[in-house]
């Protein structure tokens, strides 16, 4: 199971990086695990905007449905249309040509009360089970 | 898991890292290298298929014909020893206990029932044969049965007896041997392709399951089975089939003989919608805009409710969402489907969505 150091974590399942004013968002390896063939990623429009803990789209594989929530509030600045044909790229590199969408923080940004370290979700996965 | 049922293969599935889900009160496998490869393998090779969970009922006894015909909507005065036919299991009402394969051996009856339905079912076919010099017996702790199902399989499954396998048709059975266990092929499937079903006693089907995949064939879990089935357009009970619905609803009059004699239980009210036509129907459908329909999604006709979606997916081999749906008769050929909330347009297309080229 994949967990790079430099992202931070969501007890939902998703990870986020930061750069400046901006958080890219994915589902992590465990997630993409879990569910299996990802066949269908509904993704928000750019300019929509939601608030910390908003279920912004659905990721779907064959047999399940899993909504989408970010840990940060923010307008969306892009999302990744590679997705639109190529559903599978989050199960090939759930971290990387995976991502799902760039939003631009608004409010207090990520906070560390509710975002976790590689080692802390790590943790969390272990007494998941 | 506590409590669940394990098949004679359960630490076979263990050993090959299979994700195990509660199915049907079953510890049973879902998946072991992802649902599309899986798919993929029964389309184009050889896919093995663990449903030991299914059950089997034995009728034995000089009234067991009579007993089944009362039970089962196929005429199966009409089935020669050693030939399988799909039938459905009537209420009074029409509505479905269950869809089940009716084998006719030499000296008695099998009944391949399914596995959420094996303890109503049992109850059922007792309770309706009462006055019959029938014997009844629940077989389904003493068999393990395994589907070996796509293209290749026939060679495949041919080095394994000395039997010949080709003149076995389709729905055909035959008792056998395989790599030395006794066992029934019996060439019937759950997947559009061509394959076998093996039945095999328990401690058995391990030894015969570990050839098979060091043969080639790919293990083929629970999800692929849904999607494999759904292509090739066959009914689930519990999504298309249901206490609430007939089989002529379902889409499956071919199994259901309206006027054998002598009747069958249920037999009346469907001749009776045959009559005055169906309250509802089964449709295939794909959708036009984006999303995957599912079990339990409302079907509409503009602002109207005019039906239900009873199974849909991701088609791993059309690369399209497709669905069955039951909906109110008057329906066209065109409808939406409501997904979160949004309607997506939606065709009906014919059924099978997948058909395999004959050779």
């Amino acid at each position: 199971m994949s967990l790079p150091e430099d992202l931070q974590y969501a007890k939902s399942h998703e990870w986020i990086r930061t750069e400046e004013d901006t958080v890219t968002i994915g589902i992590t390896d465990h997630a993409q695990d879990e569910l299996g063939d990802v066949v269908f990623v509904e993704l928000p429009e750019e300019g929509d905007t939601f608030d910390a803990g908003d279920s912004f789209g659905t990721v779907e594989s064959v047999k399940a449905v899993s909504d989408l929530y970010t840990p940060v509030g923010g307008e969306v600045a892009e999302v990744n249309a590679a997705l639109n044909d190529s559903p599978e790229k989050i199960n090939e590199d759930p971290y990387g040509d995976g991502w799902i969408v760039k939003l631009r923080i608004s409010g207090e940004g990520p906070s560390n009360d509710s975002l976790l370290s590689a080692a802390d979700y790590e943790k969390f996965l272990e007494e998941e089970g | 898991m506590p409590d669940l049922r394990r098949t004679p293969l359960y630490e076979e599935h263990m050993a090959l890292g299979a994700r195990l889900v509660d199915f049907a009160g079953w510890e049973m496998p879902v998946q072991y290298a992802g649902i599309k490869a899986e798919h993929q393998a029964v389309r184009n090779h050889a896919g093995l298929f663990d449903v030991s969970h299914m059950g089997e009922a034995v009728f034995r006894g000089p009234d067991a014909e009579a007993a089944i015909q009362r039970l089962v909507t196929r005429d199966v005065s009409r089935l020669a020893e050693g030939q399988a036919g799909y039938a459905a299991v009537c209420y009074e009402d029409g509505g479905t206990v269950d869809d089940v394969l009716v084998y006719r051996r030499p000296e008695d009856f099998l009944i391949v029932v399914n596995a959420s339905n094996r303890e109503k079912d049992l109850e059922h076919f007792r309770a309706n044969t009462k006055d019959l010099e029938v014997e009844v017996s629940d077989e389904s702790d003493d068999w393990a049965l395994l589907a070996l199902q796509g293209p290749e399989v026939a060679g495949m499954l041919q080095s394994f007896t000395d039997m010949d396998l080709s003149p076995i048709k389709y729905y055909r059975f035959v008792e056998g041997e395989v790599d030395g266990a006794a066992a029934t092929f019996s060439r019937t499937g759950y997947t559009g392709e061509d394959g076998f079903e093996i039945f095999l006693r328990p401690d058995c089907a391990p030894r015969v399951w570990r050839r098979l995949v060091e043969a080639g064939a790919t293990p083929v879990g629970l999800g692929a089975r849904d999607t494999l089935r759904l292509e090739a357009g066959m009914c689930l009970y519990g999504n298309e089939l249901d206490e609430e619905t007939t089989p002529l609803e379902a889409g499956i009059s071919f199994a259901v003989h309206l006027t054998k004699e002598p009747e069958f239980i249920g037999r009346g009210a469907l001749l009776r919608e045959d009559l005055e036509g169906l309250r509802k129907k089964l449709v295939g459908f794909e959708l036009e805009g984006r999303g995957i329909a599912r079990h339990g999604h409302t079907v509409t006709e503009g602002a109207e409710i005019v039906g239900q979606v009873t199974s849909g997916t991701h088609s791993p081999t059309l690369n399209r969402a497709i669905g069955l749906a039951l909906v109110e008769p008057g329906v066209r050929d065109r409808f939406s489907v409501v997904i979160r909330d949004r309607p997506v347009p939606a065709r009906t297309v014919p059924l099978p969505f997948y058909k395999r080229e004959k050779k």
